[in-house]
């Protein structure tokens, strides 16, 4: 009885172009879909909803972004003052980098992502030593509710 | 002269380093996505002469006002719209709006000159103030397009913490 012989004696190629298309097809759908923005999000915040909560058409011009915690406490990049009113010399900061840029307060926009929970008047307050800095033009944030739910 | 003759050995690319790489690129992007819901803007404008004992702007419209009246837990407690009571529905009051600013709902006109002024007890929640804002701002339609109503809203001086 002949026997036949079954294994070939060169190196079998797996064809890699199918995965390799789907690899980069994966690749690009997750570098289109992260978002790097999220410098501004702190999870400590909660933010209140609105159905109207959609993101802007355009890049918000000059924006200093402000979170207001839920006991009062405020937050400016990555500093943390415990008071409102504890705020004052960081807004002077950003009033001396806008004449730096030759622009004043009120071509910025203060957006404020402040707690769902917290004291409107805690925001009101922030919004005072705020235009007591010179700021005018002021964007309470929200986030985006669904319908339905 | 030789002329060289063509090998007829392939030649093969090394695929396995760009598969590493290409891996490890989807592995961080895999990683570091995270699915968050959008956020977005309401804008008010408020020069720092409103809240102040200046001089006030004759040429500016009488605003519209909303009183939010707090409960003792910091939730609504009463809405107001012009003094007219609207309890604790934000329904009843965006109605009102609507009712409100039909007569001037013609483009050009109406509700771009319309400015509503929110008074707020302090102790309330601060998610209130946001549904009053989107009650006084516009609303969803079927389609899924908004409808504004009043874009200009602005904030009486803060009242004082209660018993405070």
């Amino acid at each position: 009885m002949k026997l036949v012989k079954s294994h070939s004696s060169g190196i079998q190629e797996g064809d890699f172009t199918p995965m390799i298309d789907m690899v980069f097809q994966l690749i690009a759908f997750f570098m289109v879909l992260l978002n790097f923005n999220e410098a501004d999000v702190n999870e400590e915040i909660s933010l209140p909803l609105s159905v109207l909560a959609r993101p802007p058409d355009g890049p918000i011009e000059k924006p200093i972004t402000l979170h207001l915690r839920n006991d009062g406490g405020v937050m400016i990049g990555a500093e943390s003052v415990p008071t409102v009113a504890g705020i004052k010399p960081y807004l002077r900061f950003e009033t001396d980098q806008l004449t730096i840029e030759n622009k004043r307060p009120r071509d910025a926009t203060v957006i404020i992502r402040a707690d769902r929970a917290v004291p409107t008047g805690k925001v009101q307050e922030l919004i005072k030593v705020c235009q007591e800095a010179g700021f005018e033009k002021f964007a309470l944030r929200a986030k985006e509710e669904i319908r339905g739910h | 002269m030789k002329i060289r003759s063509k090998s007829n050995d392939k030649v093969e690319l090394l695929m396995t380093p760009m598969i590493d790489i290409v891996f490890q690129l989807l592995v961080f992007f895999i990683m570091s996505f995270k699915i968050v819901a959008q956020e977005g803007d309401f804008n008010v404008k408020m020069p720092l002469g409103f809240s102040g004992p200046g001089q006030p702007d004759l040429s500016a419209p009488v605003p519209l006002k909303v009183r939010l009246v707090a409960g003792p837990d910091g939730s609504i407690a009463n809405i107001m719209f012009n003094d007219q009571s609207f309890g604790t529905e934000f329904e009843a009051l965006r109605n009102r709006v609507i009712s409100f600013l039909t007569p001037d709902r013609t483009p050009g006109s109406g509700s771009d000159n319309t400015e509503i002024e929110l008074d707020c007890d302090y102790d309330l929640h601060y998610e209130e103030v946001i549904k009053a804002i989107t009650a006084v701002s516009g609303y969803v339609k079927d389609n899924n397009e908004i409808e504004r109503l009043v874009e200009r809203i602005k904030f009486s001086p803060p009242r004082p913490p209660r018993g405070g």
